[in-house]
């Protein structure tokens, strides 16, 4: 064990753990925080992803002691008491059906959006192709990204 | 934290606060905290004290009472509880907008709870599509009754017969004076009814007031946004895989590395060491490890050494071979037309005439063999439950549809009373049967038993993709014959399913756990091979199915189990696939093909499907702009070829039709969905919008299955473990339109007595065919095995000299 600072969606901790451990289970386990999910733990399906340094990483593959920079997860993502425009949009759009996977399709768009402001439809696809739903809520996925584009999100 | 052994008080308001209907519309981050709090409290006092201090035992709530259903507060909120479970098609929110309706009250002022076994009747959860069709009267029932109660007692506090009083929006007030009110919440809020229901059972309960009739009903059909997504978006959700408990620890298991494998030794010194490490948990075949903390559970699990002795015959084919072994297999058992949730598949056209006499002298004769491999669940997260074993009972926290039956399951398992068990259902990845088949409850509850402390379980990926419950493999031999003026005059299907002791939902005795340690079922499940399901006019028919069995049915990975419309996708991938090869036979456009096979019946059922057939038929060509031609067209030149196929079936009531608009690249073998076309009819829409993304997802997953999805194995072990080696749709694969039709094709549309039916399965069923039949269109080329991976596409089309 040993002792880590992180800071996570604007706040520092420092948590006292193996540093070989994943972040996600440091996320999970000792912040609370409920956003980030265990999808495969293999970095196939994108459930755990939290947005470092701009990109939405696999948080199920990165040691914790190895993570210098922000964290940002599903929960740092609205701002005073407001929703971040994405899940505006995934409200709106009525994205998910069981959800598990919405982590990852919300944090993978936001890191997109981030970068691509106005993303053609194949570059939506070819930036979430890595993110996984069993439930099939695709292409409400990816209208949800468009209409959040529209709107200008970045 | 609560006291010990009851559910700790954040998870309770973690619980609660997902229900934030009160604060709907913009800023679903100003939560209404109080409101919310207040309705909690005065729940928690109605449904029973006992559950929320949680020291047990836990008896059934009594059905027969409208207070187990219906909580009317002081501040005129209502709060249903139904026995249901939601898995994400938006079942709950229908429920609210069917009881607000009848109770008369606004749909914004109630909240619904589901699915938990202390305090929610037992309306065994979810499954079957049963939601709207079946499991939503007792609720509208009892709604209605409370209503009628409460109209008694306005007159009584008001003065004025019932007749002279009106209700909106859970106020009373005299129709001649409307200053003279008064609201539900003033008439029993925070009190019970104290009134007593009747009713056979919990399907059949009743007051004595009558349902509304549809014209009456304001919230029902109205397209409300769904209740569980804003906390499902902003990561405030407290899910099953979120349940934190005092003095918690994980458990992860250690699986046999082959089917059928006998546990030789454990060398347990290779992992004492480890940090965090508790204890090595072995009984039978069954091994897991236990850890303090999460990721020391998954090192330990990983790092243990385990001998392990191999069966001393192969357990099964490997998947290449699958098909060999089921076409000679011996029967099992012989199957009707299927278990009890597809049972009402069975068309009422069969069997017919005599399809053998009539074969021999056809004008035209066609014969073909279709295989649908196993598919998996596949769920998007594995298998998981915490079980807390305080004050002697048992409380599971489980994301299992059917938490009534796991409350059976596990106490059974467990040899303990049910009433000393309690099942919290929470929300969790997907649902489609995998979770009612649900391994990890039974798992954490042992352990947490063995140990004395709550554990959590949770299944690895490989675990889960390779051990889950497998949609059945099936083989599907069919014959037709066509008379000289191209009409299918006899028609032969006949299944065989490798289906041998299917399981059913929440077995104390076929649960894995319990097969690892070495119980068996004297007489294993029969499984079955489903009939299809159609309206055609076929003169001589005759459908039959038989099951067989792999060589090996116990502690397998093989294990077969419900799958989102159980052998519905199976018997109509080949049966809509032949139905299409004869109207090829007969050089007769297969819409119309099909049309002309049910207009040339008269006679109806109860629910009209030969109508309702035609009318879903008629839209879904409409929609898509259907050019009437005998498939397939003539072979283009380029990479890319284009064709259509439609495919259509009814699951109970609901009718569905699906076209298919597919790419086919000649040169790789890749198929790719453009355009998909999906009618439906599921009578009464309860919630259109809902409706419309349970259709939108059904026919994606039908996709994925036509395309992607096949679990393959060697001769020992399944060798899918990932999304690499079982893969799934993907945000690529999704085509640029999808077109859904609600179609009412009811003789009657607008009858006040239409009733709603199940939708959260039908549309899958036929988009196999559609897909397969659109290939054809494209390439001329046929291809009787599901998925169409780009290898055997290439090689079909290759093989046709393409």
């Amino acid at each position: 064990m040993s002792t880590i600072d992180l800071t996570v969606n604007g706040r520092s901790h420092t948590v006292d753990v193996d540093p070989a451990t994943p972040l996600l289970y440091v996320l999970r386990n000792d912040l609370g925080l409920q956003g980030p999910k265990f999808g495969c733990g293999l970095g196939q399906c994108g459930a755990c992803k939290v947005i470092i340094s701009g990109a939405a990483v696999p948080s199920c593959l990165v040691p914790v002691s190895s993570v210098r920079s922000e964290i940002t997860t599903l929960e740092g993502l609205a701002a005073n008491g407001r929703l971040h425009p994405l899940q505006q949009a995934w409200i709106d759009e009525q994205v998910p059906q069981c959800g598990f996977c919405q982590n990852g399709q919300i944090m993978t768009a936001k890191a997109l959006l981030d970068k691509t402001p106005h993303p053609t439809d194949a570059q939506i696809r070819n930036a979430m192709n890595g993110t996984l739903c069993r439930c099939m809520s695709y292409y409400r996925v990816q209208s949800a990204i468009k209409r959040a584009a529209k709107q200008g999100v970045a | 934290m609560s006291a010990r052994g009851g559910i700790p008080k954040e998870i309770e308001r973690a619980l609660r606060l997902h229900r934030r209907d009160f604060l709907k519309s913009a800023g679903m981050l100003a939560v209404s905290v109080s409101a919310c709090a207040a309705g909690w409290a005065t729940d928690a006092g109605a449904q029973g004290a006992a559950a929320v201090q949680g020291s047990g035992p836990y008896p059934n709530p009594d059905f027969r009472q409208i207070d187990a259903w219906i909580v009317i507060h002081e501040n005129n909120t209502a709060t249903f509880s139904v026995g249901k479970t939601d898995p994400g098609q938006g079942t709950g929110t229908g429920f609210r907008q069917l009881m607000s309706d009848e109770l008369d009250i606004a749909f914004d002022k109630t909240t619904c709870i589901m699915g938990r076994t202390d305090t929610t009747v037992d309306q065994v959860g979810s499954g079957g599509s049963t939601a709207m069709e079946r499991d939503s009267w007792p609720m509208r029932r009892v709604a209605a009754e409370a209503r009628r109660v409460l109209l008694d007692m306005g007159a009584a506090r008001l003065g004025v017969p019932v007749e002279q009083l009106t209700v909106h929006d859970a106020v009373i007030s005299v129709a001649a004076d409307p200053s003279k009110r008064v609201t539900y919440g003033e008439l029993i809020g925070g009190r019970k009814f104290n009134v007593s229901l009747t009713g056979a059972n919990v399907s059949s309960v009743t007051g004595l007031a009558k349902t509304k009739t549809v014209p009456e009903l304001k919230y029902t059909g109205q397209p409300l946004q769904r209740d569980d997504i804003p906390a499902k978006v902003d990561g405030t959700l407290t899910w099953a895989v979120d349940v934190k408990l005092p003095g918690m620890v994980h458990a992860r298991n250690v699986k046999p590395p082959f089917a059928c494998a006998t546990l030789a030794g454990i060398d347990e010194s290779s992992v004492k060491g480890l940090p965090g490490f508790i204890k090595v948990m072995s009984k039978g075949n069954y091994v897991a490890v236990v850890c303090e903390r999460e990721e020391q559970a998954i090192r330990a699990a990983r790092q243990l050494k385990t001998t392990w002795n191999k069966p001393a015959t192969a357990p099964f084919p490997s998947s290449e071979g699958l098909f060999d072994y089921m076409r000679t297999a011996p029967v099992a058992a012989p199957s009707g037309p299927g278990d009890a949730e597809t049972r009402n598949a069975a068309p009422p056209t069969t069997p017919a005439g005599n399809p053998d006499d009539v074969f021999a002298g056809a004008a035209k004769r066609i014969e073909a063999e279709y295989q649908i491999p196993f598919q998996g669940h596949t769920a998007f997260g594995g298998a998981h439950a915490t079980a807390d074993p305080s004050n002697g009972q048992m409380t599971v926290y489980s994301n299992d549809m059917k938490s009534y039956g796991m409350r059976r399951g596990v106490a059974t398992f467990l040899g303990m009373p049910q009433e000393q068990v309690r099942v919290i259902w929470m929300h969790g990845p997907q649902g489609f049967g995998r979770t009612a088949a649900e391994d990890a409850a039974c798992e954490a509850a042992w352990i947490a038993r063995e140990i004395g402390r709550p554990v959590r379980m949770q299944w690895m990926r490989d675990e889960e993709t390779a051990w889950d419950t497998k949609s059945p493999a099936f083989l599907v031999n069919m014959r037709g014959a066509l008379d000289a003026n191209g009409r299918l005059i006899a028609y032969d299907y006949k299944a065989r399913s490798c289906d041998y002791n299917h399981l059913g939902y929440n077995e104390p005795d076929t649960v894995l756990i319990a097969q690892l340690m070495g119980t068996r079922r004297a007489r294993p499940a029969g499984g079955s091979a489903s009939v299809p399901s159609d309206m055609y006019v076929i003169p001589n028919r005759k459908m039959t199915g038989e099951v067989v069995g792999l060589p090996a049915i116990w502690e397998t990975p093989l294990r077969t189990g419900n799958l989102r419309d159980p052998n519905g996708p199976q018997a109509t991938f080949a049966a809509e696939s032949f139905i299409d090869e004869a109207a090829a036979a007969a050089r007769v456009d297969p819409l119309e093909f099909r049309i002309r096979m049910i207009t040339a019946g008269s006679t109806d059922d109860a629910g009209f499907r030969r109508a309702r057939s035609l009318a879903v038929l008629k839209a879904a060509a409409e929609a898509y702009g259907w050019d009437a031609r005998p498939s397939p067209k003539a072979v283009g030149k380029g990479d890319l070829l284009t064709g259509r196929g439609v495919a259509y079936a009814f699951r109970g009531q609901t009718i569905v039709a699906q076209i298919a608009e597919v790419e086919v690249n000649r040169k790789t073998g890749h198929v790719r969905a453009r355009r998909l076309v999906c009618a439906h009819d599921c009578g009464l829409v309860v919630n259109p919008e809902s409706l419309h993304h349970a259709i939108e997802c059904g026919t994606l997953h039908g996709l994925s299955r036509a395309i992607h999805e096949e679990v393959r194995f060697d001769t020992e072990k399944v060798t899918s473990v990932d999304w690499m080696t079982h893969p799934t749709l993907r945000h690529a694969d999704v085509p640029e339109r999808i077109d859904i039709v609600l179609v009412n094709g009811d003789p009657n549309p607008k009858r006040p007595d239409l009733p709603p039916y199940g939708a959260g399965e039908a549309s899958l069923k036929p988009m196999l065919a559609a897909i397969g039949n659109a290939i054809f269109d494209a390439t001329g080329v046929r291809i009787r095995r599901v998925p169409f991976r780009d290898d055997r596409v290439l090689g079909a089309l290759r093989a046709a000299g393409l």
